[in-house]
């Protein structure tokens, strides 16, 4: 299979490295011949008590969490399942994370190593399966999140972490600024909440952890309604009635960031520094709001006119963009995968 | 020295460097007392922590203020010099080791908290800010900066961002790059960039993470945002003895496999034991063959039950003796020789050589084992101390710098650690960096085609190779003549390469 993917890549052809699809509205809209990883699947290894695993690119997402369940293990960073078909290589490569990500780390967070063919079809190998590696640039965490644009990710290994003990979720009637403003006052205390979910007046709060922990953190956050714990698979899946748009923006700001008064509706997560907006503002000046707080707005799901127009990501400022180009061309010089999908520059 | 390991060839030529005329143009940015150049002055900054491997600088210059650093390496960069940024010179791999043709980029003027928001939970530092002090700044709002390197009272943020550094509580709590938000550099252009922000991801590559770990090799650090997280209630520490390694590794194992990832998960043998304990009297059980210590934090509901959890296991790993902390002053006690480790064992041997390879937790046996041999056959004796939970060994090898062959029986025995960490699916660093000292281990770790991508994302911010130059990655060329030495897995490494 490796062998086909060489030659592929040797035919120096512009690729669209693609799992099963379920991302392809992510970023700017995929272009060139396609590369399909799938029929290179397989958990390579997996050691619960080393705390990692290890896969090939093409392997079910789906299939990773259900080894990892069975030892009573998990991604703790939880990536959005968009398809039953949804395959590894894809999660990595676009980097996202779901609910608990403001507690247990982001994705890249989470990358030990990663193999991956690059521009000229040379096999390379990046970091490992043990925790800490400070061996050579940490190429992987680089590659976490990347769209694909440096290199078609053969295998990745992940840390993985033992699932919470005790959970519990509480529901609270809060209005928008009131609720940021107890989200960033809990989170400076030591409360095991690990994820949070505000949207029309309703703030609701994930607890897991400890059994006792959970219960204490019960006492302190003060009474408000439960809710059923299924909630947070489906705001991580973002199959919530929220997320049912065509046009969407993902503002990462920081959590103190006051409420946005912009047109639309808002749906907030990871103790305020996530910011789902649908709106019909202008996407000038949404980026501009997001900037002005110090983060960025991305255009997550939006029509290709929309998307070819603004572009999906925040532009970067100039040094930084050539160092986006540099950085492409040390991997890819000849603009062979994914290209424009992240910056139409490159 | 025909054994020695370490080629002290050199990479990269700088030794045609005008000194007058760099002395000129250094002086006309940097005030005079930030700019040393008399062979006293620059005597200091010789070495790092590593001190066996020292070169004098041509000059150091510690500027004040992020403008000052634009100027210094505009000028650098103009002039084909080298430079070499440096924190507090703690780094145990010769990071921070000068060039003799080149500057020293001292960080040490630039040591202000810019701004802490208790309320955001981040603190803007400079990079001269030593790590402890950011946790002090911190403390009064119930808040602190997790990662906790033994170094923490003199290290810099700026040396941690080079060096991704850990501590002891970084199993639960991460390294360096899960608790930093953004960093400011400034390019060996003189080109100011920013990486990240204070949202929790950036648009772009994540070249945050490239920047962390990168060893002072792609950009000088002037200005760093880390997270700060809030103080767990209470801590308490179990010390656990066994009458085999063995048996201990395989305790650190059990805790892992029960669910629970302790606060900080922690080993030391018996030579370290009993290095430590005079120095510090924290009670080690020194019958033990090793003792475990293990931490667990929180709500104090949420700490009896793990530390409960914690003894169960232990218990059933066959631990000959549990002892519990029964408050904080017992517990910093029970760390405390931990924490000093390294230099109670300086005050044992006249010089030691820290290692930092990980492996997995399961081969830990394995390698002590080997590491005991080693011993034997280098006539050197060894002290090992383990951060087990995340399986990331510091062996310290005792020798005297002033016994003839000593400190070259010394790195040969490093090597062979190394070596071994990678044949068994390790790393030949796990914190402290490749810096000077490992550049030859590399390659036993990589191959060609590895290194020669790293040298691109090397160029793809320095060109011409000017920041801290013959550190981290070898050329290929290097490890051709590594390679002569040493041959990898029954192959030889790099075969591609004409050897000479
Ligand atoms: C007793 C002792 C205990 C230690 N314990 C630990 C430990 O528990 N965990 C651990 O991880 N390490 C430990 N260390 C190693 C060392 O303290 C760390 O590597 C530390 O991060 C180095 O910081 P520094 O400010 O001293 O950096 P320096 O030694 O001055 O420099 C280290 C590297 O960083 C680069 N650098 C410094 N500042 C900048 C900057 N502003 N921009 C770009 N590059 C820069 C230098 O060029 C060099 O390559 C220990 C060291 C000692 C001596």
């Amino acid at each position: 299979m490796i062998e086909q993917f060489k030659a592929q890549i040797r035919a120096g052809q512009a690729l669209c490295i693609r799992g099963a699809g379920s991302k392809d509205f992510y970023g700017n809209p995929p272009q060139g011949e396609m590369l399909d990883t799938r029929a290179y699947s397989g958990i390579v290894a997996y050691e619960p008590t080393e705390l990692y695993v290890t896969a090939k690119c093409g392997t079910p997402l789906a299939e990773i969490e259900a080894a990892l369940a069975a030892q009573g293990q998990c991604l703790a960073f939880e990536p959005p399942r968009f398809s039953a078909e949804s395959t590894i290589g894809g999660v990595v490569a676009a980097g996202l994370s779901g609910p608990r990500r403001v507690s247990a780390g982001a994705l890249r967070d989470f990358v030990l190593g990663v193999k991956l063919l690059d521009g000229a079809a040379r096999e390379l190998n990046f970091g490992g399966q043990v925790m800490k590696n400070v061996a050579g640039y940490d190429v992987s965490r680089v590659i976490a999140g990347s769209l694909g644009t440096l290199g078609l990710i053969t295998e990745v290994s992940l840390k993985v972490l033992p699932k919470p003990v005790a959970d519990a979720t509480l529901r609270f009637e809060m209005a928008q600024a009131a609720a940021l403003d107890k989200l960033n006052r809990w989170a400076g205390q030591p409360l095991p909440m690990v994820a949070s979910a505000w949207e029309a007046g309703v703030l609701t709060i994930r607890l897991a952890g400890a059994r006792a922990a959970v219960e204490a953190a019960q006492q302190k956050v003060g009474v408000g309604g439960t809710a059923d714990a299924g909630f947070w698979d489906t705001l991580r899946d973002q199959t919530t009635d929220f997320f049912n748009t065509e046009t969407l923006w993902r503002l990462s700001v920081p959590s103190t960031a006051p409420e946005f008064k912009l047109p639309g509706e808002q749906l907030i997560e990871w103790g305020g520094a996530l910011r789902w907006l649908k709106s019909d503002a202008p996407p000038e000046t949404i980026r501009a709001a997001a900037s002005a707080v110090g983060g960025s707005a991305t255009l997550y799901r939006a029509p290709a006119e929309l998307k070819a127009q603004v572009g999906a990501f925040a532009p970067l400022p100039p040094p930084l963009m050539a160092l986006h180009k540099n950085l492409k061309a040390a991997f890819d010089p000849q603009g062979l995968f994914n290209p424009g999908r992240l910056y139409k520059d490159f | 020295m025909t054994t020695r390991t370490h080629s002290h060839e050199r990479d990269q030529d700088f030794s045609d460097v005008d000194r007058a005329a760099l002395l000129e143009a250094l002086a006309a940015v940097l005030p005079a007392a930030s700019l040393l150049a008399d062979h006293e002055d620059l005597k200091p900054y010789e070495c790092d922590g590593l001190s066996a491997y020292r070169r004098v600088p041509l000059a150091v210059a510690l500027p004040e203020d992020e403008a000052q650093v634009v100027d210094v390496l505009k000028a650098c960069h103009r002039l084909g010099v080298p430079v070499v940024a440096r924190g507090a010179g703690t780094g145990l791999s010769g990071g921070a080791l000068p060039n003799e043709h080149g500057v020293v980029l001292s960080l040490a003027k630039m040591k202000r908290i810019v701004a802490l928001d208790p309320y955001a939970r981040t603190a803007v530092v400079q990079p001269g800010v030593r790590n402890l002090a950011i946790s002090e700044a911190a403390a009064p709002h119930g808040l602190y900066y997790a990662p906790d390197p033994s170094s923490q009272i003199a290290c810099t943020i700026g040396g941690n961002i080079a060096e991704n550094s850990g501590g002891v509580h970084c199993l639960k709590y991460g390294l360096t790059v899960h608790n930093v938000l953004r960093v400011r550099a400034v390019t060996i252009a003189g080109e100011i960039v920013e990486f990240g922000n204070h949202a929790l991801d950036a648009p772009g590559y994540d070249l945050l993470a490239l920047m962390i770990g990168s060893e002072g090799l792609l950009a000088v650090v002037t200005e760093v945002t880390v997270k700060l997280v809030p103080k767990p209630e209470v801590a308490r520490v179990i010390m656990a003895s066994f009458d085999a390694v063995t048996k201990a590794g395989t305790a650190v194992a059990d805790i892992i496999a029960a669910g629970i990832i302790p606060a900080g998960l922690e080993m030391m043998d018996k030579q370290a034991t009993a290095a430590v304990e005079p120095f510090v009297k924290a009670g080690y059980d020194l019958n033990a063959a090793a003792i475990l210590l293990a931490e667990s934090d929180g709500t104090p509901e949420e700490v009896e039950e793990e530390i409960a959890a914690m003894r169960g296991v232990l218990e059933r790993s066959g631990a000959s003796e549990i002892r519990v902390s029964n408050d904080d002053a017992e517990r910093l006690r029970f760390w405390a020789g931990r924490k000093a480790a390294f230099p109670a064992v300086g005050s044992i041997s006249p010089d030691y050589y820290c290692m930092d390879g990980t492996i997995p937790r399961k081969r830990l046996a394995e390698m002590l084992t080997a590491i005991n041999d080693m011993e034997t056959k280098y006539g050197l004796r060894c002290v090992n101390v383990f951060h087990a939970g995340d399986g990331n060994l510091h062996p310290l090898i005792l020798y005297d710098a002033n016994v003839p062959g000593e400190l070259e029986r010394t790195e040969t025995f490093g090597a062979e650690i190394l070596e071994l960490t990678v044949k068994l699916g390790g790393a030949i660093t796990g914190e402290h960096g490749v810096g000077y000292e490992k550049i030859n281990s590399m390659c036993v770790q990589f191959a060609s085609d590895e290194l020669a991508a790293f040298h691109r994302v090397k160029a793809a911010f320095d060109p011409q190779g000017l920041l801290n130059p013959d550190k981290a990655i070898p050329t290929l060329h290097r490890c051709a003549e590594f390679g002569r030495m040493h041959v990898h897995q029954g192959q030889l490494a790099h075969p591609e390469l004409e050897r000479f």
